[in-house]
């Protein structure tokens, strides 16, 4: 934004207030998860509650690492890396058709995607799941993988950033006599690359936190994610609340983490994707 | 314009193009047909049919006629109706406020607290929702300390427990999950505002106010639009929160209709029923989106 001078005034004190008292409540619960982390059974279960851990314990890690926590993390990471790396290939491909191309169907297909967009995501999970046991995928990272990928805003997404391709550029290549491969390969990709960044980072949070999908397709020890052992935490020892917010604490530090390290992606995937077509 | 510069393109080369386009959209389709239409059709198709673990039987339209004499239908469509009646129009003004009073500022204030109204997202419904019960907790919980501390309850309250008040504490938790993407895209939206129109409205004597209602908001609309619709959407499917802490109790009060779809299938194996309740749910989410694109489309005209 241009420099502009701006007098302030009450209200904008005000505002100001107010929203540092907001970010204070937001930030909270997070705060409440780390250092609740570190409280020992005495603190935990005090009906006053300490603010800061006064003696800051190992155990609930400890009793955590006990558990297959290590698993349930690589499990989640696998997935989440595995579902972003087919959803950008794919979306990638289908986006600069979509948006650079002249063909037949286009119109209907494009349609079909933004209308399958806003349906109810989670209404399809149950034939979802049977198509997955006649596949014999159920119970297994696939399960949840594949529906992530299948799911249409990351070919909305990359549309919208293939809009911006100049046709001349795509026009100038072809007359050089560049095959379709190598056009995608060495034009499209570094041009769009910006949005594939946005995707990615999109498609690996929301994977990781699709808490519902990985309910309904994972079962046994060996595949949970990291949401699923915390749950499983909760309903086993529902009031063993140190372990469980370190549970809460692995799950969701290292997403926190990545998060703010690709910030600007994101939130450039969040706008560009909300741009109507 | 090269593209119009050839308008007698030989039917070979449209023909090679379209194929070249598909091949390139095969793994893509792959997966969304796949993955997401099949199992669409599935829905639909087995929701005429007594489907369970033993059954598979066509029964017409008698998932739809029982759906509407099902009591707990009826209490988890109200729970549901309340929640996108309270959530949507608080989230978006909410982060309208929000968006209008940080956008402004500087790159890093603006970054800053956009991050932390979009860290409940990031951090995961699973963590977000054992903190909150935890505090929600009726011996141990934040909230019966604070508020007996201050003398606002004698009595500790079993907030998740009490009819009265489990489906506010999953609306207060829903809200504070669904307000970062909105205010990501106002911000972004509002930024996009060409400030030459607010500038000369200022100069010819506006107020904030009126330069916030003539000229910021209709500008604003389309991204006002998607907002609601994703707002609804994500509120008519609300799930993990209810599952998590309240398995849609007590005696039903937060039972949604997304929960007991679940609850039909995994517990009491009525798949086609269940799956007739999901394409309910379908068609009332697009009754409400296509409500809102009226609705939004028609003020824009004036």
């Amino acid at each position: 934004m241009e420099t502009q001078v701006k007098k302030t005034t009450a209200y904008d004190v005000v505002a100001l207030i107010v929203l540092i008292v907001l970010a204070f409540l937001f930030i909270f619960p997070l705060y409440w998860i780390v250092t609740g982390s570190f409280k020992d059974a005495i603190a935990i279960n005090s009906a006053t509650p300490e603010w800061f851990p006064s003696e800051p314990t190992m155990d609930n890690f400890v009793r955590l690492f006990d558990k297959p926590a290590l698993r349930w993390l690589a499990n989640t990471v696998i997935m989440a890396v595995a579902a972003m790396v087919l959803t950008c290939i794919t979306a990638a491909m289908a986006g600069y058709v979509l948006a650079k191309k002249r063909f037949f169907g286009q119109k209907i297909l494009f349609s079909l995607f933004v209308c399958a967009m806003a349906l109810p995501k989670q209404v399809i999970l149950i034939p979802l799941l049977k198509e997955m046991s006649f596949l014999g995928l159920h119970d297994s990272l696939w399960a949840v993988i594949l529906p992530t990928v299948g799911w249409p805003f990351g070919v909305f997404l990359m549309k919208q950033f293939s809009e911006g391709i100049p046709t001349e550029l795509l026009e100038a290549v072809r007359i050089d006599g560049a095959g379709e491969i190598k056009t995608f390969t060495q034009i499209v990709l570094p041009i769009i690359k910006p949005g594939i960044g946005a995707l990615a980072i999109f498609t690996f949070i929301n994977s990781w936190n699709d808490y519902f999908l990985q309910l309904i397709m994972l079962n046994s020890q060996e595949v949970l994610t990291i949401s699923l052992g915390i749950a499983k935490l909760q309903t086993e020892m529902s009031n063993d609340f140190g372990l469980i917010m370190a549970g809460a604490a692995l799950g969701s530090v290292p997403i926190i983490v990545i998060f703010l390290m690709f910030q600007k992606y994101f939130t450039q995937g969040i706008t560009m994707g909300a741009v109507k077509g | 314009m090269a593209k119009s510069a050839a308008p007698a393109r030989s039917h070979v080369l449209a023909r090679r193009e379209t194929f070249v386009s598909y091949m390139f959209l095969l793994p893509c389709l792959v997966f969304f047909v796949g993955f997401v239409i099949v199992p669409m059709f599935m829905c639909l198709f087995t929701s005429f049919f007594d489907y369970t673990m033993t059954d598979f039987e066509f029964i017409g339209l008698q998932n739809y006629i029982e759906i509407f004499q099902d009591e707990t239908f009826l209490i988890a469509l109200r729970n549901t109706v309340l929640i996108v009646v309270v959530s949507v129009p608080t989230v978006c003004i909410f982060s309208l406020w929000v968006a209008s009073a940080i956008y402004r500022r500087k790159g890093a204030v603006t970054s800053f607290f956009r991050c932390v109204f979009y860290l409940p997202v990031v951090t995961g419904t699973v963590a977000v929702t054992v903190v909150w019960k935890w505090m929600f907790n009726q011996y141990y919980g934040l909230f019966n300390y604070v508020l007996s501390s201050t003398n606002v309850i004698d009595q500790n309250i079993s907030w998740l427990g009490d009819k009265r008040f489990a489906i506010w504490c999953i609306i207060m938790i829903l809200f504070t999950t669904s307000i970062g993407q909105p205010i990501v895209l106002y911000v972004s939206a509002l930024g996009n505002v060409d400030n030459s129109l607010v500038e000369a409205a200022e100069v010819d004597g506006a107020t904030s106010f009126q330069c916030f209602w003539k000229i910021k908001w209709p500008n604003i609309m389309p991204t006002t639009l998607y907002i609601l619709v994703i707002t609804t959407i994500n509120s008519f499917q609300c799930f993990a929160l209810i599952q998590l802490l309240t398995s849609g109790g007590p005696m039903n009060s937060t039972n949604t209709i997304m929960y007991y779809i679940y609850d039909t299938a995994f517990k009491t194996n009525q798949y086609g029923y269940a799956n007739a309740m999901g394409i309910i749910l379908a068609i009332i989410i697009a009754v409400f989106s296509a409500l809102q694109f009226k609705v939004t489309g028609s003020s824009k005209k004036d």
